[in-house]
């Protein structure tokens, strides 16, 4: 269960006045005053992005729509490093070309951007360059942001000004030679930065517009979903057609039956993005993040227009599959019985918004079993929300499973009930179970036997 | 050196079920609340999962979940005359630690005591003739507090863990399929009975063929899944057998961890430190009140907590041991009768009875800790006591909690307990016999009593807690009289043979019995005969609650587990609605 990765501050000391109590008498034998005596004014991440600006602040309208776009931005996933604070950056992120840690971006004016212009912001935005004029590397999501406003810019910009200042400077990035030299990043932009400004289709409903501005600009569900070329960008014409970062891959959101949303509808879309679970997933991996401190946070509204828009999203061309190997299916149905069955039930119906159910399931046929795997070996833990805060939690089978039983499983459920996908290889396991360290057994302070 | 801490509305000492509900109570009313759990974080993917939660020799041998004796136990014995000995490898009862504690290791088994239940002196007393409730050197007492005062707050209980059963008593109107006998309660289950499986069905047609009244066991495994109002998720139970002594990976079971700990974690008022040991409370110099708590965490370091409430929710012989630790209440006396603190330990007074079938398949490995069919009839005041000899009862339950290989092999009378005999026995009656149990109330008497070791202490220098326990007479006889109950319905099913294993001799601290220890730091209505008053607030520092089964004055014959979360409702309400806006004792002494 993840804990709140913030705490209490300084407590506001403020005691209340005790005089008009009318306690004399009482045993106590001296007056206690009313309680809560010593209140928090610590919050959580997900407090910190729904903390209420009271219409009657300054400039209430812009910044309350530029803390709604900071949570449609999904800043913080990104902007805050475990143990933290929101928005205060550090986070490492593991890109094929090194680890790029994310940036302060609260008020302070020192280590964050407190004293950026709104011209800046803007321009590091849309065209990823920084106060200095220095090039920033694509991991800020700018090909997506430059689709945003500028008075949505503005607005998130002047949100930012608002938060608590914490002063703290990020490590350096650690990048290989030559991913070092930021001015190449300005070749990149020559050659893949395409985007433009968000043009609203006339032939659509505003609703699709709505949708198309969320997910094409400052949800950025493209950074993830669409596969990249050896230089990190987006593929050409494979926009959402299934990506691949950090081990784990973002499956297809494009209308694709078997691999994508061809089989959901607008409404279960939506509840996902609420939730983090509906009667056919659960959001694990990278995206229970996005879960919690973005798509959660929106507006119904919003949810259902991402939703709609995904759901026109075109499929990609369908591959040749082969049929599995008989002998790698029966010892995967062997395995799943033992491991799986426990909570996916044997004809794989799970308990819908609890357990998945694994029948025509696009996680499990994505072209690339990494997710899949991913999810066998480390275990994987749903977004949680106010709406549905259970951190349901698949446990790991590292410790359990060799190599060639997680390939076994993984090929049996990729085409069972429905799946259909091509065998999973022991090579491909043994080299995940590799980059995710978990070759060795760890064992924690709740391992031990007494006696 | 100890080091002080910035100081907190309230400190809960123990994190099990009392202290998640109280803990999610008070920081809903707005109070800094700090939780400190002696044990470790636990958690049901990294701790309990599917993939090794059922594992006899880890959990039911090796004690894996359960306090550590080497650390920390209690000194027992029989009777005032004996010396104690520590308790140096746990039997009869099986201590929690860690986040959740009991609440993650226990069935599921959810109950309400019966309204008579609550009067039991003056109940007994009215229908029986004063000798009822002295005979044997008995000292009951009623609660002071009245079934009718904790319905609605067994209500919040049910709707938290979505608890699968049938209502025998709808306000008042007796419904088919439930406990007749249940007090009268506002609304049905929130989820329907679990599916009975064959051991419980044929006990249900015996004991219905003899005119009994079986229902299904309320259970927190639960039947279907279900949201509750805290918005946690819990799944259908899938009858996996491994309830007791484990943790359940399948989010099905009931726990602070399924129910309470995935909204009360994200609340940014609400702060648990895990492995940190409450040593004492400390009090003021006038000592009425408490100004903190004194603990020590992993490393050794020691730190003074200050809060304006003091919440002991730690199991009932922590929460007694650290009243005493503490000064707070006098001493029970069991020479005098005179003081408080330590009066009154009672427990449950177990017998089982085994069925063995030569046509019948009970698969016993479909089980889970409450799938049971039970009769009620012989429990509490539910028959006439009339010439018995004793007060209190039994329920009697049909039960497949489980059918786990190394705990739970029943072999019939004469069967040597090792050897090819054993082994040729087992194996032919692993899959055609299961247990009735019969679960009984134990009176409090003059001579049970919790007080301080005078020799033994534990890894931190304190003196251990001192058991003194033994069944009476009174027990003895009710265990008798409703054995013989569950041997007639044992007859009426026609199996092969049958095995009564009665409750006899002398209280034994080997043998698992239940982890229902009761008592000790009891509620009533004046501070003469009770530790705490109806809201659990300690009678002699007005800022320290005690909650937990330490208050029940004597133990009824069902599970208390849903007794103690609604006294821990109870008393949460009054401090919420009243405590806080005015510190100070709830109920005059």
């Amino acid at each position: 269960m993840r804990r709140p990765r913030i705490r209490g501050k300084a407590a506001l000391g403020a005691t209340a006045a005790l005089g008009a109590l009318g306690l004399a008498g009482l045993a106590v034998g001296q007056i206690l005053p009313p309680l809560p005596a010593h209140p928090v004014t610590g919050v959580t991440p997900v407090g910190f992005l729904a903390a209420p600006i009271a219409d009657t602040t300054p400039n209430a309208a812009q910044l309350q729509r530029g803390q709604y776009l900071v949570r449609a931005g999904d800043c913080v996933s990104c902007h805050m490093r475990e143990g933290g604070d929101p928005l205060s950056g550090g986070f490492a992120l593991k890109t094929p070309f090194g680890t790029i840690y994310s940036a302060n971006i609260t008020s302070d004016r020192e280590t964050g951007i407190g004293g950026w212009t709104p011209d800046q912001f803007h321009r590091a935005m849309h065209d990823g360059i920084d106060d200095q004029g220095k090039n920033l590397y694509p991991a800020l999501p700018y090909p997506w942001f430059r689709r945003i406003s500028r008075a949505d810019d503005d607005a998130m910009l002047a949100y930012l000004k608002t938060t608590p200042a914490v002063s703290y400077t990020p490590p350096p990035n650690k990048l290989p030679f030559p991913f070092n030299i930021r001015f190449l990043v300005k070749f990149w932009n020559v050659l893949f930065l395409k985007s433009t400004d968000f043009r609203a289709d006339p032939r659509q409903s505003a609703e699709w517009n709505r949708g198309a501005y969320l997910v094409t600009g400052l949800g950025h569900c493209g950074g993830c979903h669409t596969p990249k070329n050896w230089l990190g960008a987006d593929k050409g014409g494979q926009d959402l057609q299934s990506g691949k970062l950090d081990n784990w891959v973002a499956p297809d959101l494009t209308a694709n039956p078997r691999t994508g949303l061809g089989g959901w509808s607008v409404e279960e879309v939506a509840e996902y993005l609420k939730t983090g679970r509906n009667a056919r997933a659960g959001a694990g991996g990278a995206m229970a993040d996005v879960i919690t401190y973005s798509t959660s946070l929106l507006s119904d509204a919003d949810r259902h227009a991402m939703a709609v828009y995904l759901k026109t999203r075109p499929a990609g061309a369908e591959p040749a599959i082969g049929a599995p190997d008989a002998h790698a299916m029966a010892r995967g149905a062997a395995i799943y019985s033992d491991a799986c069955a426990s909570c996916h039930l044997e004809n794989g119906v799970g308990q819908p918004r609890l357990f998945p159910p694994l029948g025509h399931d696009a996680v499990l046929q994505q072209a690339d079993p990494t997710g899949l795997e991913h999810i066998i070996l480390a275990g994987s833990r749903v977004g949680t929300s106010p709406a549905a805060p259970t951190p349901l939690t698949m446990p790991s089978f590292a410790w359990k499973l060799t190599d060639q039983q997680v390939a076994d499983v993984s090929t049996y459920i990729r085409n069972s009930w429905g799946n259909r996908a091509a065998a999973v290889s022991s090579g491909s396991v043994r080299s995940l179970r590799k980059s995710l360290d978990l070759e060795a057994i760890r064992y924690t302070a709740n391992s031990g036997d007494q006696n | 050196m100890t080091t002080t801490l910035k100081p907190v509305d309230a400190v809960l000492v123990g994190f099990g079920w009392t202290g998640a509900i109280m803990g999610q109570q008070l920081a809903d009313a707005g109070l800094s609340v700090l939780a400190l759990e002696r044990g470790p974080w636990r958690d049901t993917a990294t701790d309990f999962a599917t993939g090794f939660a059922q594992d006899e020799l880890r959990y039911m041998w090796r004690h894996h979940l359960f306090q550590n004796v080497t650390d920390d136990t209690l000194t027992v014995r029989n009777h005032l005359d004996q010396e104690a000995l520590p308790m140096r490898h746990l039997g009869s009862f099986l201590l929690g630690t860690g986040v959740g504690s009991g609440g993650v290791h226990w069935n599921g088994q959810i109950w309400r005591f019966l309204p008579s239940d609550f009067q039991t002196k003056s109940h007994n007393q009215q229908r029986y003739g004063a000798k009822a409730v002295s005979d044997y050197d008995l000292t009951v007492q009623d609660w002071g507090v009245t079934y009718d005062e904790l319905e609605p707050h067994y209500d919040t209980f049910d709707k938290l863990c979505g608890t699968s059963g049938k209502a025998g008593n709808l306000n008042g109107q007796i419904q088919a399929g439930g406990n007749p006998f249940e007090g009268a309660r506002a609304n049905e289950y929130p989820t329907p009975p679990m599916t009975q499986t064959y051991g419980p069905t044929l006990f249900g047609q015996a004991a219905a063929e003899l005119g009994h009244h079986p229902f299904p066991h309320p259970t927190g495994n639960l039947s279907q899944p279900y949201v509750n109002p805290l918005g946690a998720q819990l799944g259908k139970c899938t009858y996996c057998g491994f309830c007791e002594k484990f943790g359940c990976g399948n989010y099905s079971k009931a726990s602070p961890q399924t129910t309470i700990l995935p909204y009360l974690m994200a609340k940014p008022n609400f702060t648990l430190k895990t492995e940190c040991e409450v040593l004492r409370v400390e009090l003021s110099a006038d000592r009425k009140r408490a100004t903190g708590v004194t603990y020590v965490n992993s490393a050794g370091e020691e730190f003074f907590q200050p809060a304006e409430m003091v919440i002991l929710s730690a199991y009932v012989l922590q929460n007694v041991r650290l009243l005493l630790l503490s000064g707070i209440g006098k001493p029970y006396d069991p020479k005098t009768g005179e003081g408080v603190v330590g009066k009154n330990y009672a427990y449950q007074t177990m017998s089982s009875v085994n069925v063995f079938f030569d046509d019948k398949l009970i698969n016993p490995f479909i089980g889970a800790g409450a799938l049971a069919t039970v009769i009620d009839d012989f429990n509490g005041d539910n028959f006439d006591h009339s010439g018995l000899g004793f007060i209190g009862g039994a329920y009697v339950g049909g039960m497949v909690t489980g059918g786990r290989p190394i705990e739970m092999i029943y072999t019939p009378q004469g069967v040597p307990a090792w050897g090819l005999e054993w082994k040729q026995a087992a194996a032919k009656n692993y899959l055609r016999s299961f247990s009735f149990s019969i679960h009984g109330s134990c009176m409090s008497h003059r001579g049970n009593y919790l007080d301080l070791d005078p020799t033994y202490r534990d890894v931190h220098g304190r003196p251990m807690l001192r058991m003194t326990f033994d069944f009476t007479d009174n027990e003895h006889k009710m265990s008798d009289y409703v054995t013989d109950k569950a041997v007639e319905v044992a007859k009426a099913m026609n199996p092969r043979e049958f095995k009564v294993n009665r409750r006899t001799g002398s209280w034994s601290v080997t043998p698992y019995q239940t982890t229902h220890n009761t008592g000790g730091a009891i509620m009533g209505d004046n501070p003469r005969d009770s530790v705490v008053n109806k809201f659990l607030q300690t009678w002699d520092v007005p800022n320290v609650f005690s909650l937990g089964s330490g208050a029940f004055p004597q133990n009824a014959g069902y599970n208390p587990t849903g007794t103690v979360a609604a006294l821990a409702y109870h008393a949460a309400h009054e401090i919420t609605t009243r405590y806080i806006k005015a510190p100070g004792p709830l109920v005059a002494a």
